[in-house]
């Protein structure tokens, strides 16, 4: 159930020395951009911060400029519609344009945006809901007790939290080892897909490395997988607004009949996005076909550990492993 | 049985942090108060706002909200709306959807789960469809804005998306339909002939309780034909 949402002072900067002035003076301040998650933290009452500074009208955090190795730069405030319907992103990185088609639904796209949709807090219903779980800063898992209801949890990496990442984007630009530039107090670095996604082990109430205070610019997409083979499929209970049960992300090249180099991520089976590092050693310099599928789906969810009722998500990680690879055949 | 009065964004119903001074013009503080519920308040609140959304557009339609970046906005905001321009005081957290049911009086947009989840509040800002309830009102100040009373000609002439969902019998229980509508005109101003995937797609952001889905698709390809 929704409610009204709390009181709290708005600020729209128009630039990014103004808003990063505006988060120096409160600390507890909430960015938002598309304001399709933060909203509903605010209406279940679950977060209440007491100021909220709206990145949206920020020119320097917006569109998609070419970079000079075949590469992208995506703004954060870019809407999942316009990263969706960009040429530039369909005819190099084809992934990364299905994984923004397949993020909930046309009107949420319309103004959801990428960097909210990659640094967005997990669905766990448990923590959502506001129980005082370890995430929420309470010594206490919900998810995974004999009768919680887990089956869109982790398979991987637990440490003490299960919950998985919801996004889709996120599967997709780590695969294309994208890297994230985070505005920090007026220095700006960039950060790799594989550090900017963090696991309960480094900081259990974050997802990502972004601090309080902190502004995600944009996205940086190497040309090194422009124009490669690519492939992302994302399964869920409902084929619109429903987070994925497990998705697919793969970039890969082929040479002369054989995979010379590849990159794989599988998503919401742990807190980050998983590289599937395994399948990734088994199949360079491999040629595709029955065989190799086969090699494929027994090593994908290799190592994984099961809660009490997602056991159906270690055949869907293999399948889906398989089906990648079968794409390039 | 307890009575309330009219719903205000302002007003902080649910016990949390204490509420913080407003800014608004000066530090001034809302004078929004709940109203008691009766037929009469309600007739003459309605006829109140509109005194006051006509007199306060008069009023401030020479003034443009001037203030430094990094100061809060201001509770006064024009917003264009099927054409009209109106000068409304909104507060910081309040929703476009109870902008314009509650400040302007435009109900035909619903809210349904108020969580972005099933599409009734769906409206056109610039070109786009967006959830009205997942949106604050301060965002879209500067946007076009379409509502489902924005659809139909100024003679009351259906357009051809509202003739063909009634032939259709998209409409069941009703509540989803100006949702609907909006999507489907949405699509239409963007592709006016849509493959039947592309208006599924376009469509799929708003349920419909009554399971009409197909009686909606049909509507948009019927009225595709006619656009």
């Amino acid at each position: 159930m929704t409610d009204v949402m709390h009181n709290f002072e708005l600020f729209q900067p128009a630039t990014l020395a103004d808003a990063q002035a505006i988060l120096g003076d409160h600390e507890d301040a909430w960015i938002i951009a598309g304001g399709m998650d933060s909203l509903d933290w605010f209406k279940h009452r679950v977060k209440q911060p007491s100021v909220v500074v709206d990145i949206a009208n920020i020119p320097d955090l917006h569109g998609i400029r070419e970079e000079d190795d075949r590469g992208l730069w995506i703004g954060a405030t870019t809407t999942l519609t316009e990263v969706n319907e960009s040429e530039a992103v369909q005819s190099r990185f084809p992934v990364l344009a299905q994984a923004a088609l397949r993020v909930a639904s046309p009107q949420i796209r319309n103004k959801g945006t990428i960097g909210g949709n990659v640094s967005q807090d997990t669905r766990c219903t448990y923590y959502r809901d506001g129980f005082p779980c370890y995430r929420a800063g309470g010594n206490t898992c919900y998810a995974n007790t004999p009768t919680a209801m887990n089956r869109e949890h982790a398979l991987f990496g637990v440490s003490r939290c299960v919950a998985v990442t919801p996004s889709d984007t996120a599967i997709a630009l780590s695969a294309l080892e994208a890297m994230f530039i985070v505005e920090r107090r007026g220095d700006r670095s960039e950060v790799a897909a594989a550090d900017f996604f963090i696991g309960p082990d480094i900081d259990i109430t974050r997802m990502t490395s972004l601090e309080p205070g902190d502004i995600l610019v944009g996205i940086r997409v190497p040309g090194k997988w422009a124009g490669s083979r690519q492939y992302f499929e994302k399964v869920a209970d409902r084929n619109t607004w429903d987070f994925a049960l497990a998705n697919i992300a793969m970039a890969a090249t082929v040479d002369a009949g054989a995979i010379s180099d590849i990159s794989m991520v599988c998503g919401a089976v742990q807190c980050t996005p998983r590289r599937l590092t395994d399948v990734e050693s088994l199949v360079r310099g491999e040629t595709p076909g029955e065989e190799l599928e086969t090699l494929v789906k027994r090593v994908a969810a290799r190592g994984a550990e099961p809660l009490n009722f997602n056991h159906f998500k270690v055949p869907l990680m293999e399948n889906l492993a398989m089906r990648a690879i079968r794409s390039l055949a | 049985m307890e009575t309330y009065g009219p719903y205000d964004p302002t007003v902080d119903y649910v016990p949390g942090p204490a509420p913080r001074p407003k800014h608004g013009r000066d530090g001034e503080t809302s004078s929004w108060r709940p109203l008691h519920m009766s037929r009469r308040n309600f007739l003459r609140g309605v006829v109140c706002s509109g005194v006051v959304i006509g007199g306060s557009a008069y009023l401030f339609s020479a003034t443009t909200p001037a203030r430094a970046d990094t100061r809060a906005v201001e509770r006064l905001v024009r917003l264009t709306v099927n054409g009209r321009t109106h000068s409304v005081e909104v507060a910081p957290n309040e929703t476009l959807a109870t902008t314009l049911r509650y400040r302007l009086g435009l109900t035909g947009t619903k809210i349904g789960c108020n969580q972005g989840e099933c599409g009734a509040c769906t409206v056109i800002a610039d070109g786009t469809t967006i959830y009205s309830c997942s949106t604050l009102t301060h965002r879209v100040r500067d946007s076009e804005i379409t509502t489902v009373e924005g659809i139909a000609g100024e003679d009351g002439t259906l357009h051809p998306v509202q003739q063909a969902f009634i032939e259709e019998i998209g409409p069941q229980c009703g509540f989803c339909t100006p949702g609907q509508v909006v999507s489907a005109v949405a699509l239409l101003n963007r592709n006016p002939n849509p493959t039947i995937e592309e208006a599924r797609l376009a469509m799929s952001g708003n349920l419909c309780r009554c399971g009409a889905y197909d009686h909606y698709l049909r509507g948009v390809m019927k009225a595709a034909e006619r656009v």
